[in-house]
């Protein structure tokens, strides 16, 4: 009952966040120098079709005005056409939404995978060249532009070494893509038990993901790594050794579940930091995920498709963090009701 | 205060700075790289042999040569030159906007922390907002909407770097807003923002000096990254990013060299202002003084 | 008590302990060599940086990384302890020799609930089953006194008092019935009580399990009264040992006697704390009884009518569904109290009676809720916190803080700190003038004048404390609060503070309200004492009244909770002032 409350005091406290990022995003683009219409016409737009634009969506109104209709807008899914495609830009969002959330998802399972057993083993080897190893390829990774990784990673293992496909996308030309149901394909395929699919679409994926993955493995190793040094160093490890308990328990149960603690704290920064370089990396593999959709649409100066973008991304880290939340208040039973 | 109250014990600043230096080899090639950078950046453009901007049609695509150390791109431009004369635009770029978002953010974070009370909470609703966005994704936002200029880029980027440096500022002030010395500066008759910006937030450095340095990486990779999707800077200007994104379609077939040298320019820049965190905590940090 | 006259249980021959560290070689312990019998309880007492500590952890094997055991050998019922395999070790650990250390909640994992990390002990020891593990656990927690222990069972460190996490620290060591048990501070940072309670049960437990006790502390007074044997450090080396009798009433060591005249209980006055040569020298303590009647021709320095302070609470969740107001924290409840110019007032409690709070609000660090504060017949509540700095009279309202360590910029060079309220509240600019005054106030607090420019963690925790004092009386106050200003030192450099303290008073008549839980030490300083508990004044009158006489029964719990080492004064009645059980 005590965890109910305090899930639905979560709820409640995102929806100020999310009041906050609607206000925001409108202001983005109302209350900007220049006109807003123009904007919203596009390049291409005669002087007529701008004040054809400005009445149709209202631009002339007092803001607050505008701001209603933005929010009732938004409730009933108009988030305005996209000039690019022609489609409107919800349909657009919602039809590339699974491909970028596929790429994110399976990159941060390549990282956490990698970054927690070599954050441990740079805590339990302190100071030694071990250590030093690990902190300096973190501090690589840190440095590395994901787009430049993400290109060098295409030239050594597609133009050097020929080992993965070229990158077009998804899937390699042959293959078609799986009968819908989630929209990942690696799950969709399965599903249907079509491995040949299955394996395409995990070729595909794979190279773009560790690119990704690359740049959240230093915030996650870091982490982990301070976070074991601290719990190793606390006083009730000291009172664990002291009662003769084995190196193993102390390790696995003593320290690395309290390290874990500020580890899903961090998560919420590094799916800020992954989103954004989710951009980045859809450019250099053209996936054809919302990423890439925003991409074209800046270029085409298509200012309703990059305002439902930055919306769409902002809830979706708002629905990532209250997850991160959730799985915290499981892991952690110091949260109180009004902590 | 009085001139015959001398500061500090028994080494100056720049004593303990060089006995860094010297005892730390990675500080000391951090700072080696650092000002290796600043040169070039302030007298690079100078000494390039050839002119960044200059294309040469017949020329194209050549790999590295001893002419041209790091080949030429697809018009011709002496990539060396371009690379060089990047260093000096990405930054200003990001020099600029740490400055600025430290400047406001470590008033703003420092200001809430020390006060506390509704200000507090009004500031942490403030960045709380920003924080909401996945922070290059607002980048992008702002600059499509306030338009596609350098300028903006660095407002930009300013704006998504607020938020680290106001919260680490914040929570350095909170913690040091009880201790017994800002007490008791308030029993010598201090003033709150005195005793903030004179004591508490000086005191509050070390921290913020490993901020800024990471962020200065972070910023100059934001700056990049923008440019790399078209935002900011336009051809024909010389910028790390622009020059990746320009390389990017010929990577794929072969001339790896438009690609490799601005990206590891980033990278080298990036990674050195990583390094130099470390090192500057240790420089700034008063209890490391012998 | 049985002891056994064959073999000691736990022997330790000329043990040396280094440490490596950036300058080379440091020796903390040096050729220490002690016994321990069947049934004994030894007190291990020294100060900061005596190796007391180091002696322990280095017996069991959990010394830090940078720590190696040079030479020395210890036995446990025969068994080599140094040096020996860790395996070995592990299965001593808990099983026959245990530890338990100060800050117990910091001792305890604090997402892992009570019963498990007992019963992590119980399993890894094999005293148990999973299955029998629970009854086991409860019952470990019955024999440290816990109520409910089938609730308590399932808690978590949180949900615990200080006290009780102190306990279940216990209960986790004597779980498997080791046969040696190591406490290392167990009762520092616990109020005075708790205290009391903690040792009285470990004393208990070390008595019905038929176990030997080592108790290291830096307080001989708490040694005294629990402890058979008593051994005395210094810098690494044992000075002295023998029984905690002969240390109090007979010591031979210079240390030792320094020690056991320094620790406050029994003392006559602040002088005999001192050691023998510097209390010859001190200023008579005659010029200290007139300033009583000087003060009192005049009004009441500061009054308090009525003051209260409540904090406003956080809504909890069900509170705001529900619409009701956050419950506020009343941390003051409304006392009034008087302090006469040149009077030394102590205030005591223990940890949450508000003593902390009403000091602050004097200081006008602190807003009060409601009430009157009078300072020199003027109401300075009336003036907010943030204007109070401004005033006039805040260079005559002055306070030495509790952790010397916490109340110096550490940016700051002792000159610096000490010059500030010179140059905002006396507006002193002229640089020679400064020096004067610096260089006056360093003798009057007898800091060397050397250490002026040095920054505060190049200092020790006595010169801090002098520095702290320094800065407070530089703008020559009339009042000046003290809160806890001896707690974080060692014994001996508070005698000295203490004394410091005193002829500081005979030359300025300053007016002291000393904020502490130490009764001994309120007694040596103070001539009226004022006992606060949960927000109230529950008792106030001259010292000497109060403690011979007290009338209040929390006033009488605090008294008893006291140590009480065997001093000569227990054995004569005609003690004077004083009187003990």
């Amino acid at each position: 009952m005590n965890r109910l409350l305090v899930i639905t005091k979560r709820l409640l406290q995102a929806v100020p966040t999310v009041l906050g990022i609607v206000i925001i995003t409108f202001l983005l683009t109302r209350a900007l120098p220049g006109d807003p219409a123009a904007f919203f016409a596009g390049p291409a737009a005669t002087a007529e079709s701008i004040a054809q634009i400005r009445t149709q969506l209202g631009l002339d109104q007092p803001l607050p005005v505008q701001f209603m209709t933005y929010l009732g807008d938004l409730v009933t899914g108009n988030l305005g056409q996209a000039i690019t495609t022609g489609q409107p830009v919800l349909q657009e969002l919602i039809s590339r939404m699974p491909a970028s959330l596929e790429l994110t998802l399976f990159a941060l399972l390549i990282s956490l995978s990698i970054s927690i057993p070599l954050g441990i083993l740079a805590a339990t080897h302190q100071d030694t060249w071990i250590d030093q190893l690990c902190r300096f390829v973190v501090t690589a990774g840190v440095s590395l532009p994901t787009f430049f990784t993400g290109l060098l990673l295409v030239y050594v293992f597609y133009f050097l070494l020929g080992w993965a496909p070229p990158p077009l996308g998804r899937l390699d030309i042959i293959s078609i893509s799986p009968e819908h149901i989630t929209g990942f394909y690696l799950i969709d395929s399965l599903w249907a038990q079509d491995f040949e699919t299955f394996w395409s679409a995990l070729k595909q994926l794979i190279l773009p993901a560790i690119t990704l993955a690359l740049f959240t493995l230093a915030p996650l190793a870091r982490m982990t790594r301070a976070a074991m040094l601290q719990a190793l160093g606390s006083e009730y490890i000291r009172t664990a050794r002291a009662c003769g308990l084995s190196n193993g328990k102390i390790l696995r149960t003593y320290a690395l579940r309290n390290a874990l603690l500020p580890v899903i704290t961090t998560l919420g920064m590094v799916f800020s930091f992954s989103l954004g370089a989710n951009v980045l990396v859809e450019k250099v593999f053209s996936w054809p995920g919302i990423g890439s959709f925003a991409i074209e649409a800046l270029i085409a100066s298509d200012y309703a498709a990059v305002q439902g973008f930055v919306l769409a991304m902002a809830l979706l880290f708002v629905a990532l963090n209250l997850c991160v939340d959730m799985l915290y208040t499981f892991v952690d039973p110091r949260v109180k009701l009004d902590g | 205060m009085a001139s015959t109250i001398k500061p500090a014990g028994n080494q100056t600043f720049f004593g303990h700075a060089r006995y860094v230096v010297m005892s730390n080899p990675v500080t000391l090639i951090a700072m080696s790289l650092f000002l290796l950078i600043i040169i070039i950046a302030i007298f690079g453009p100078y000494m390039v042999p050839y002119d960044p901007l200059a294309s040469s049609a017949g020329n194209a695509l050549q790999p590295p040569s001893w002419q041209h150390w790091f080949g030429t791109d697809q018009l011709g431009r002496d990539v060396f030159s371009r690379v060089i004369v990047a260093t000096r635009l990405d930054l200003i770029i990001s020099v600029s906007a740490v400055a600025m978002s430290f400047v406001v953010g470590a008033s703003i974070g420092g200001i809430a922390g020390y006060q506390g009370g509704w200000l507090d909470s009004v500031v942490g609703r403030f960045l709380d907002t920003i924080m909401a966005f996945p922070l290059f994704v607002l980048a992008m936002g702002i600059v499509a909407a306030s338009g596609n200029t350098v300028q903006n880029v660095v407002i930009a980027t300013a704006i998504i770097n607020l938020p680290f440096y106001a919260r680490v500022a914040r929570s350095e002030v909170v913690v040091r807003r009880q201790a017994g010395w800002v007490q008791a500066a308030q029993l010598a008759g201090n003033g709150p923002m005195r005793i903030l910006f004179g004591r508490v937030l000086p005191n509050a450095l070390p921290p913020m000096m490993v901020q800024i340095s990471l962020n200065m990486g972070w910023a100059i990779l934001n700056a990049a990254g923008l440019s790399f999707i078209g935002l900011g800077v336009r051809p024909p200007t010389a910028e790390w990013g622009i020059m990746v994104a320009e390389g990017a379609g010929y990577i794929i077939s072969g001339e790896w060299w438009l690609v490799l040298f601005p990206g590891a320019a980033l990278m080298i820049a990036v990674f050195t202002f990583n390094l130099l965190g470390d090192g500057l905590r240790d420089m700034v940090d008063p209890q490391r003084r012998t | 008590m049985k002891k056994s006259t064959i073999l000691p249980l736990l022997a330790v021959k000329n043990l040396t302990v280094q440490f490596k560290t950036r300058l080379g070689e440091v020796t903390a312990v040096d050729d220490i060599s002690l016994s321990l019998k069947l049934g004994e309880t030894m007190g291990v007492v020294g100060e900061s940086g005596s190796g007391k500590s180091v002696t322990s952890y280095a017996i069991l094997g959990i010394l830090d990384k940078a720590g190696f055991v040079s030479g020395g050998t210890a036995t446990y019922s025969g068994i080599e302890l140094l040096p020996t395999r860790e395996a070995t070790m592990r299965d001593i650990r808990g099983r026959e020799i245990s530890m338990i250390f100060q800050n117990p909640r910091a001792a305890l994992n604090p997402i892992r609930t009570v019963g498990d990390q007992i019963s992590d002990v119980l399993l890894e020891h094999a005293q148990c089953t999973r299955d029998t593990a629970r009854a086991k656990t409860i019952q470990a927690l019955k024999n440290v006194k816990i109520r409910d222990p089938e609730q308590r069972v399932d808690a978590y460190p949180f949900e615990l008092s200080g006290g009780m996490c102190q306990r279940v620290v216990i209960a986790m060591a004597l779980a498997c019935k080791p046969k040696i048990l190591i406490a290392d501070e167990p009762t520092t940072g616990l109020d005075v009580t708790t205290q009391r309670a903690v040792m009285d049960l470990i004393v208990e437990l070390t008595r019905s399990n038929g176990m030997a006790t080592i108790l290291i502390t830096h307080d001989l007074g708490l040694a005294g009264q629990y402890c058979d044997e008593i051994t005395v450090m210094e810098k690494g080396k044992i000075v002295e040992s023998g029984s905690s009798k002969q240390i109090f009433t007979a010591p031979t060591h210079a240390y030792t006697k320094k020690l056991v005249r320094a620790t406050p209980h029994g003392a006559l006055n602040a002088r005999d704390l001192l050691p023998e040569d510097l209390a010859a020298k001190a200023l008579p303590l005659d010029a200290d009884v007139d300033r009583l009647i000087k003060g009192r021709r005049h009004g009441p320095l500061l009054e308090l009518e009525s003051l209260k302070k409540s904090f406003k609470g956080q809504k909890s969740f069900l509170e705001f569904v529900r619409r009701q107001p956050a419950k506020a924290f009343e941390a003051v409840k409304g006392i009034d109290l008087k302090i006469w110019p040149s009077e030394s007032v102590g205030l005591v409690g223990e940890s949450g009676c508000g003593k902390s709070t009403t000091s602050a609000m004097i200081m006008r660090l602190l807003d009060p809720t409601s009430g009157v504060i009078r300072f020199k017949g003027q109401d300075i509540s009336l003036v907010s916190r943030e204007a109070f700095v401004r005033s006039p009279t805040r260079a005559s309202l002055q306070m030495v803080f509790q952790d010397p360590s916490e109340s110096l910029n550490p940016r700051f060079t002792a000159a610096q700190s000490i010059a500030d309220p010179l140059i905002r509240l006396m507006g002193m600019r002229d640089s020679v003038a400064m020096t004067e005054r610096l260089h006056e106030l360093a003798q009057m607090v007898g800091l060397p004048e050397s250490l002026l420019e040095r920054l505060p963690h190049q200092l020790s925790g006595g010169q801090k404390a002098r520095v702290g004092i320094a800065r407070a009386i530089a703008s020559e106050p009339d009042l000046l609060v003290l809160d806890e200003p001896t707690a974080a030192l060692d014994v001996s450099v508070q005698a000295i503070v203490l004394n410091l303290l005193i002829d500081l008073r005979i030359k300025t008549g300053m007016a002291y309200l000393f904020v502490s839980h130490d009764l001994e030490v309120v007694r040596l300083l103070c001539d009226r004492v004022i006992v606060m508990r949960a927000g109230e004044i529950v008792e106030q009158g001259a010292t000497a009244d109060v403690l011979s006489n007290p009338s209040h029964p929390y006033t009488r719990e605090l008294l008893a909770a006291a140590p009480k080492p065997p001093t000569f004064l227990s054995d004569d009645a005609l003690s004077g002032e004083v009187m003990y059980e």
